[in-house]
C-alpha cells in the first residue's frame, strides 16, 4: 500500500493508451485531490480528452484502443475485471462538448439516470429532478416547463440541463470535455460561475482550449503535449511561472 | 479570360428548372388520367353490397367481401412475422454487429435482396414453405412469403434510422451509466422511431399491393368463404381484381376498376395515418 492512500480522488500511474498502434497517451501519473477543479489544457490532438475519457472508461466504446497502467479513483483501479463499468459510470458523471440532452421532455433528461438505476418511486423523482436542476442553476428557468422538450432550450440551459442530468445520479466526479466551446459568452460565464459552485460537491475535471477560462475556474492545471503530461501543478503557478519553457511556450501564445 | 459560355447561367438555371417542372408533371399527369380513368369506370360499382359480396360469376353480383378478409388476415400475420424479426436485426446489424468485411457482405446482400423481383420470393416459397414445410397454399404460406419479402426493406429502413441517431445521444446514456440495452431501448429506439414507422409503412405498403408471388404460392382466384385460420385457403384484393380483368365480360372490369380504388383507398389510409403518427411523434420530440 503506497503512502498516498486515501489522499487523492482521481490517480492514474504510468497510462498508456493506444489507438491500435498509435500511442496517444504515454506514461502519464497524476494526482487529484477531491473538491478540486482541475484543469486539462494543451493543443489539439495533445491526448486531454482522451485522458479525460479514461476516468469513466469512454474510451471503451471506440474500437481498437488498449490501455495500460492504472487508473484509480478512490484508490479502486478501474480498469480491473471486478469492475462493473455500469455501475462504474454512475459515480462519475460526464459533461461533453456539444450540449446532448436526449429528444425527451426536461425532466426526462434529468430523471433518465435514476430510471436506469431502477428508481420508479415519482415522489424520489421529482425531489431528485427538483434538487439536480437547482443545484445546475436551472431551475427558476425551467421549473414551469419541465414536460416541455429540452431541445426548446437555448444552447447554455441545455449544458446546464446536462451538467444537471449527470449530478442527478450524484456522482462523486464530474468530467467536462470542453463544456462551454460551444456556448455564447454569457452562457459560459453561467457555466463558470456553476462550476465555482459544484466544487463544493465534487471533484470536477475539465478539458478546455481557452485559457482564460482555465485560469479563471481551476485550482489546478495540467499541461498536455503529444500525449504527454508534461506539467501540472497549481493554475497561479502554470500561468504565472511555469517550470517547462514547453509550457511557457504554449500559455503564451507561441504554438498551438 | 473566361471563355464565353454559350448559354450563360442565368439561362442554363431556367431551362433545367422548366425540364423539372416538364418531368414532375409527367409523372404527376400519368398518375391523375389514371386515376380519374379508373374512377370513372369503378366508383359506380362502390357500394356497401360490393364490400360485402362473396365472388359470383354475374359481375353485378360479385363482391370483395373474402378478397378483403384474405388480404387483411395476410397482412396481420406478414407483420407478426416481418417486424420484430426485421427490426431486431436492423438493430442488431447496426448496433451490436462488428464492422468488418463481412458485415458489409450481409449489408449489400441484404440490399439486393430488397430489390429482387417479387415471383422470385414466391418461387421460393412455394418450395420452402408450400412444399417442403407442407403448409400448402394456406394464409400462412403467402404471409411467410410477404414476410420474406418486405423484411429487407424493414432492416434497411431500421438500420439507416438507427445509424441516423447521433452518437453523443449514446455517450450520454452510456456516461450516466446505461448498459448498451438500456440506452437502445430508452435513447436509440425512441430517437429512431419515425425512421422505422417509416419503413415499416413503406414496407406494409408494398405487401399490400403485391401480387405475383401469392400467385405463385396459391392464393386462389375464387374463394366464396372467409377464411377463419391461418391454415385456411385464400385470395387477396390484388389477386381478386387481376382475375376480374382477366375475364370478358364488361360487368367484371368495372368491378376491377371499383377494386382498385378500393386497393388505392386502403394503401391511402394506411400511408396516411402512419405518416400523421409520425408527423405528430416528430412534434412532441422537437418541442
Amino acid at each position: 500500500m503506497d503512502s498516498n492512500y486515501g489522499t487523492y480522488k482521481l490517480r492514474t500511474r504510468h497510462l498508456n493508451l493506444f489507438y491500435s498502434t498509435k500511442q496517444a497517451l504515454k506514461d502519464i501519473t497524476i494526482n487529484i485531490s477531491p473538491n478540486t477543479v482541475t484543469a486539462f489544457i494543451g493543443p489539439s490532438g495533445c491526448g486531454k480528452s482522451t485522458f479525460l475519457r479514461c476516468f469513466n472508461r469512454m474510451n471503451d466504446l471506440i474500437e481498437g484502443v488498449t490501455i495500460d497502467g492504472e487508473v484509480l479513483i478512490d484508490d479502486v483501479d478501474i480498469y480491473k475485471n471486478m469492475v462493473d463499468v455500469h455501475e462504474y459510470r454512475k459515480k462519475v458523471g460526464m459533461v461533453f462538448q456539444k450540449p446532448n440532452p436526449f429528444p425527451k421532455s426536461i425532466f426526462e433528461n434529468v430523471a433518465f439516470g435514476l430510471r436506469i438505476n431502477g428508481e420508479r418511486s415519482k415522489t424520489v423523482l421529482e425531489e431528485s429532478v427538483e434538487a439536480a436542476l437547482k443545484q445546475a442553476a436551472l431551475w427558476e428557468e425551467v421549473k414551469d416547463s419541465l414536460n416541455k422538450s429540452a431541445l426548446a432550450l437555448s444552447g447554455g440551459q441545455q449544458q446546464r440541463l446536462c451538467i444537471a442530468r449527470a449530478i442527478a445520479v450524484k456522482p462523486s466526479v464530474l468530467l467536462m470535455d470542453e463544456p462551454a466551446s460551444a456556448l455564447d459568452p454569457i452562457s459560459t460565464a453561467k457555466i463558470e460561475e456553476l462550476i465555482y459552485q459544484l466544487k463544493h460537491s465534487f471533484t470536477i475535471v475539465i478539458v478546455t482550449h481557452n485559457m482564460q477560462q482555465a485560469a479563471r475556474v481551476s485550482d489546478k492545471t495540467a499541461f498536455f503535449f503529444m500525449g504527454e503530461l508534461i506539467e501540472f501543478d497549481k493554475t497561479d503557478k502554470i500561468f504565472t511561472n511555469p517550470s517547462e519553457d514547453a509550457t511557457q511556450n504554449y500559455i503564451t501564445g507561441r504554438f498551438g | 479570360m473566361n471563355k464565353k459560355r454559350f448559354f450563360n447561367p442565368d439561362i442554363q438555371d431556367k431551362v433545367f428548372k422548366v425540364f423539372a417542372i416538364c418531368c414532375t408533371s409527367l409523372g404527376l399527369l400519368t398518375l391523375v388520367v389514371l386515376l380519374i380513368d379508373i374512377t370513372i369506370k369503378g366508383i359506380r360499382r362502390i357500394n356497401w353490397s360490393f364490400f360485402f359480396s362473396l365472388p359470383s360469376r354475374h359481375a353485378d353480383e360479385s363482391g370483395i367481401y373474402t378478397a378483403l378478409a384474405g388480404m387483411v388476415s395476410l397482412l396481420v400475420i406478414t407483420l407478426l412475422i416481418a417486424l420484430p424479426i426485421g427490426i431486431l436485426s436492423g438493430i442488431y446489424l447496426q448496433e451490436y454487429g462488428k464492422k468488418n468485411r463481412f458485415a458489409r457482405l450481409i449489408e449489400i446482400n441484404i440490399s439486393n435482396l430488397a430489390g429482387v423481383p417479387s415471383v422470385i420470393y414466391g418461387i421460393l416459397g412455394l418450395q420452402l414453405f408450400v412444399r417442403t414445410a407442407g403448409l400448402g397454399n394456406s394464409i400462412l404460406s403467402g404471409a411467410l412469403t410477404l414476410a420474406l419479402l418486405i423484411m429487407p426493406i424493414i432492416i434497411v429502413s431500421t438500420r439507416e434510422a438507427v445509424k441516423a441517431v447521433p452518437d453523443s445521444l449514446r455517450e450520454a446514456a452510456f456516461g450516466l451509466g446505461a448498459t448498451k440495452w438500456q440506452t437502445i431501448q430508452r435513447v436509440v429506439l425512441p430517437a429512431s422511431f419515425g425512421g422505422i414507422l417509416t419503413g415499416i409503412i413503406l414496407s406494409t405498403s408494398r405487401a399490400i399491393g403485391e401480387t405475383a408471388p401469392l400467385i405463385v404460392v396459391g392464393a386462389l382466384a375464387y374463394v366464396p368463404f372467409i377464411p377463419e385460420g391461418p391454415m385456411d385457403q385464400y385470395t387477396s384484393l390484388p389477386i381478386q381484381v387481376f382475375n376480374w380483368t382477366s375475364r370478358p365480360q364488361q360487368g367484371f372490369v368495372v368491378n376491377a376498376a371499383a377494386g382498385i380504388i378500393v386497393l388505392l383507398l386502403f394503401t391511402f389510409i394506411l400511408n396516411g395515418t402512419a405518416i400523421y403518427l409520425r408527423n405528430k411523434w416528430y412534434k412532441k420530440i422537437a418541442a
